[in-house]
C-alpha cells in the first residue's frame, strides 16, 4: 500500500506539473490581456509537432528552443494582426476569434501531418532510468520535465512581480491610457505576452509529445481540462494555477489507484436485488470515473468559490 | 442556346459517371481516420485498398471493378450511422468495418433495420474486427458477417494455453471500457476460474477507450498488485502507450493479448525487452510457416509497406469473390445466402467455415510470441529486428463456442 501511495504521489506531481507547464501560458495571458485564449491548446500542439519537425532536421536540444521561438512568433502576428483588431469590439470577438484559430491550426496540422500518432522519440540522452523506487523505475525525462515546469513557475514569478517589466505589463492591462502617456508601447507590451505566453504553450508542446502522443486531437484532448486548471486556480492568478494542476494531477492518480466502490464502501446495503441500473451504479469503482473527477472539481469549486483558489474576481 | 450548352455539358459527365458507377463495386470502409483509432484504421483502409487492387487486377468480381470508399467514423457509433447513410446514398450496397465493437453493434442494427424497410436496397455488412460475442450471440443479424474470431473463441484458446502454463500465479486483467473490453474481462474470469481455479486475479481494471494519454497510474497499480501475467484486450494507442508506460517503469510481467502487433506494440515491446514475454492471438501472423501467407506477406509489404495485420481481411474479400461467384450475382442478397455454411482454404492454411447459425467465421486460430528471430522466421515487425514466433497452434474444431443466436432469417 505504501508503494502504491509513493509512487501514485510521484505520478501525480510529475502529471500534474506537466498541466501547469501548459497552463502557465494560458493564465499569464488571462492575467495581463483578460484574453481566454482557446486556441492554446492548439499552440501547444503545434509546439509539439514542430519540435517533432525540428528534432528530425536538427535534433532535440535545438527545437526544444527554435519551436517555442516559431510559436512565439506565430502567436505575436495572431496578436497583431487579429486580436488587436478585434479588441475594440469586446471580449467575445476575441473569445469567438481564438476559437475559430483552434479549429483553424488543428485542420491546418492534420492536412500536413495525418491523423495518426508521430514516432516522437525521447532524446538518446534522456533515455535511461533516473532512479528506482519499490523497483519502480523513474524516467530521467520526466524528472527534466519536472525540472523545466519548476524554472518556469519561478522565473514567470519573478518577471511578473519583481521586474519593471512585470509592472509595465501589469499596468498596461488596467491604465493602458496612462502607460501609454509615460512613454511606452502598449500594443507591443501586449503582443509580447501573447507571444511568450504562445511560446511558453509550445515549450510544454515540445516536452510533452515524446512523453504522451503527439497527433492532430492533441489539442482537443488537453484543451478541457487546461481550463479547469485555470479556473481552479483562480483566473489569473500563477500560484493558483501551480496549485491546482499539482491538486488535479494529484486527485486524478490517486482516483485511477483507488478501487473503492459504492458498493465496498456500503456492503450490507448492496441494493443487487434492485433494479440493474441502479446496482451498475453501485458497483462502479472510482477507477472508472477517474477521468471525469477534475471537472466535478470545477462544478464544486464554481458553486463553493466561484472566484476559484486564488483568483481575485469573479 | 448557351443555357442549353451549359446544362448538356454539366449534365453530360454525370450521365457518364452514371453508367462507370454501374460497373464499380463500391465498397463502404468506415473505420476511424482520426483521432486515437486512426493508426489502426488507416492500416486497415491501406489493406482493402491493396486487396481491392488484387481483386481488379484480376478481373475484379464477376466483372465488376471494386473501388473501396473510405469513410471517418472517428470510432463513434453515432458518426458511424450517418457515415453509413453517406455510404448507402452513395449506392453502396457492402459496408465493412472493424475497430470499436460498440460501433459493430450499431452498424449491425443499422444495417438490418436498413434492409427490413428497403426491400430491394439491401445492405451487407463484412466485420472484420469487431469481436464483440454478442453480434453473433444475443444481437446476431442475417445481414452482419463477422472473419475475425469473436472474443470468448479467443479467450477459450488462450486460457487453454495460460492453463498449461504453471509459472501463472497471479493475474491482472486490464481492458477499456466498454462492451468488447467488458466482454474480455468476463470470459477471462470466468474461463480462468473454471480451469485453473488456482490462478488469482488480482486486478480488475477498466479505463477509458482511447482517451488516456499516460498509462503510469496504472502501472504502478499493476506492479503493486504483484501480478506475474496481465490480460489485455487493448488496442491502438491503449496498447502501445500502455506498454511505453510499462517499459519507463520496468515492470516485467508476461503479457497475453489480443492485439499487441497493431501500432507502436512491437516497438514498445522490443524497448521493455520482453524477449518472449508477450503473446498474441490472432487467425495468422507473418511467421506462420506456411508457404502460401509468407509469399503473400512479402508481396504485401512490399507494396505497402506495413505487415500484413488483418489476414481475416484477406479471407473476407476472397471469400466474397467466391460467394459472388457462386451466386453468379453481386445482388447482396443471394451473396448473403451463398456465403452462409461457405467452407474456405483460409490464408494461412486449414479449412474454415462461415457458421449458418449465426454468421461467425470459424477457423484456426495462432498463438505466438514476440522476441529474437530465427533462420526460418524472416519477417520482423517495425524495423525491430524482433517478430512473432509460433507458440501454438489451435485447428478450427478445437477454436468453437457454441452460439445462442437465434437467427431472424428473411
Amino acid at each position: 500500500m505504501l508503494e502504491l501511495i509513493v509512487i501514485s504521489t510521484l505520478n501525480g506531481v510529475l502529471f500534474g506539473m506537466l498541466l501547469f507547464l501548459l497552463s502557465s501560458g494560458l493564465t499569464v495571458i488571462f492575467s495581463m490581456m483578460g484574453v481566454l485564449n482557446f486556441a492554446h491548446a492548439s499552440f501547444y500542439m503545434l509546439g509539439a509537432f514542430f519540435g517533432f519537425q525540428l528534432t528530425k532536421w536538427i535534433g532535440f536540444w535545438p527545437a526544444l528552443v527554435l519551436a517555442p521561438l516559431l510559436v512565439g512568433a506565430i502567436g505575436m502576428a495572431v496578436e497583431r494582426y487579429g486580436l488587436r483588431n478585434t479588441h475594440k469590439h469586446g471580449h467575445v470577438a476575441e473569445l469567438l476569434l481564438t476559437f475559430g484559430l483552434a479549429f483553424a491550426i488543428e485542420e491546418i496540422v492534420s492536412m500536413i501531418w495525418g491523423k495518426s500518432p508521430l514516432d516522437y522519440r525521447v532524446p538518446a540522452l534522456l533515455d535511461f532510468p533516473a532512479f528506482t523506487i519499490f523497483s519502480t523505475n523513474y524516467p530521467a525525462y520526466k524528472i527534466f520535465m519536472l525540472a523545466v515546469s519548476v524554472i518556469i513557475f519561478v522565473v514567470l514569478l519573478i518577471v511578473l512581480k519583481r521586474t519593471r517589466v512585470g509592472l509595465i505589463v501589469q499596468a498596461a492591462l488596467t491604465h493602458p491610457h496612462m502607460v501609454g502617456h509615460l512613454g511606452h508601447n502598449v500594443g507591443r507590451v501586449f503582443m509580447a505576452v501573447f507571444g511568450v505566453g504562445s511560446a511558453l504553450a509550445a515549450l510544454a508542446g515540445v516536452i510533452a509529445g515524446p512523453a504522451l502522443v503527439t497527433q492532430s486531437d492533441m489539442a482537443a484532448s488537453l484543451g478541457p481540462i487546461l481550463f479547469v486548471v485555470i479556473v481552479f486556480g483562480g483566473l489569473g492568478s500563477l500560484p493558483g494555477a501551480f496549485i491546482a494542476s499539482l491538486v488535479i494531477g494529484l486527485v486524478q492518480t490517486f482516483a485511477v489507484a483507488l478501487d473503492g466502490s459504492l458498493a465496498s464502501a456500503f456492503g450490507p446495503l448492496d441494493p443487487s436485488a434492485g433494479p440493474s441500473v441502479l446496482t451498475d451504479i453501485w458497483n462502479v469503482t472510482i477507477a472508472q470515473v477517474a477521468p471525469i473527477v477534475p471537472y466535478l472539481l470545477l462544478v464544486i469549486i464554481l458553486i463553493v468559490r466561484p472566484m476559484g483558489l486564488m483568483g481575485t474576481r469573479e | 442556346m448557351r443555357k442549353l450548352t451549359l446544362a448538356i455539358a454539366v449534365i453530360a459527365p454525370m450521365l457518364g459517371h452514371a453508367a462507370s458507377a454501374e460497373d464499380t463495386l463500391k465498397i463502404g470502409y468506415i473505420d476511424p481516420l482520426s483521432g486515437g483509432g486512426a493508426s489502426v484504421g488507416e492500416g486497415g483502409l491501406k489493406t482493402f485498398q491493396y486487396l481491392a487492387d488484387e481483386l481488379n487486377a484480376k478481373g475484379g468480381i464477376l466483372g465488376h471493378k471494386i473501388e473501396i470508399l473510405p469513410l471517418d467514423n472517428k470510432t463513434n457509433p453515432q458518426e458511424s450511422l450517418v457515415q453509413a447513410q453517406k455510404a448507402i446514398d452513395a449506392g453502396v450496397h457492402y459496408i465493412t468495418q472493424g475497430n470499436g465493437s460498440s460501433v459493430g453493434a450499431a452498424l449491425s442494427d443499422f444495417v438490418t433495420k436498413n434492409n427490413s424497410r428497403n426491400p430491394g436496397k439491401e445492405v451487407l455488412y463484412f466485420n472484420y474486427a469487431a469481436v464483440d460475442p454478442s453480434l453473433t450471440n444475443e444481437k446476431c443479424s442475417y445481414w452482419h458477417f463477422r472473419w475475425d474470431a469473436s472474443s470468448d473463441i479467443k479467450m477459450e484458446a488462450l486460457t487453454n494455453y495460460m492453463k498449461d502454463t504453471a509459472s501463472i500465479k497471479k493475474v491482472y486483467l486490464i481492458n477499456q471500457d466498454y462492451s468488447f473490453g467488458q466482454s474480455v474481462r468476463t470470459d477471462a474470469r470466468k474461463m480462468l476460474g473454471a480451469k485453473r481455479s488456482d490462478i488469482q486475479i488480482v486486478g480488475d481494471e477498466l479505463h477509458p477507450l482511447l482517451k488516456v494519454t499516460d498509462f503510469s497510474p496504472y502501472i504502478a497499480k499493476i506492479k503493486a498488485s504483484g501480478a506475474d501475467s496481465v490480460v489485455t484486450g487493448n488496442w491502438g494507442q491503449d496498447f502501445a502507450l500502455l506498454l511505453k508506460a510499462a517499459a519507463d517503469a520496468g515492470l516485467k510481467v508476461n503479457w497475453y493479448t489480443y492485439y499487441a502487433g497493431g501500432a507502436g506494440g512491437p516497438t514498445a515491446i522490443k524497448q521493455t525487452g520482453l524477449d518472449g514475454q508477450v503473446f498474441q492471438i490472432t487467425e495468422g501472423f507473418a511467421n506462420s510457416g506456411n508457404k502460401g501467407a509468407m509469399d503473400y506477406e512479402k508481396a504485401f509489404r512490399a507494396k505497402v509497406n506495413l505487415s500484413l495485420w488483418y489476414p481475416r481481411a484477406v479471407n473476407e474479400m476472397r471469400m466474397f469473390k467466391a460467394a459472388a461467384e457462386k451466386a453468379n450475382s453481386i445482388d447482396p442478397v443471394k451473396v448473403a445466402a451463398a456465403l452462409e455454411d461457405l467452407k474456405f482454404e483460409v490464408l494461412d492454411g486449414g479449412q474454415g467455415i462461415m457458421r449458418k447459425d449465426d454468421h461467425q467465421f470459424l477457423q484456426p486460430i495462432y498463438i505466438s510470441s514476440f522476441g529474437k528471430l530465427t533462420e526460418s522466421e524472416p519477417f520482423d515487425e517495425e524495423s525491430t529486428g524482433w517478430g512473432w514466433h509460433l507458440v501454438s497452434r489451435i485447428d478450427t474444431p478445437q477454436a468453437m463456442v457454441s452460439t445462442t443466436c437465434k437467427m431472424a432469417r428473411p
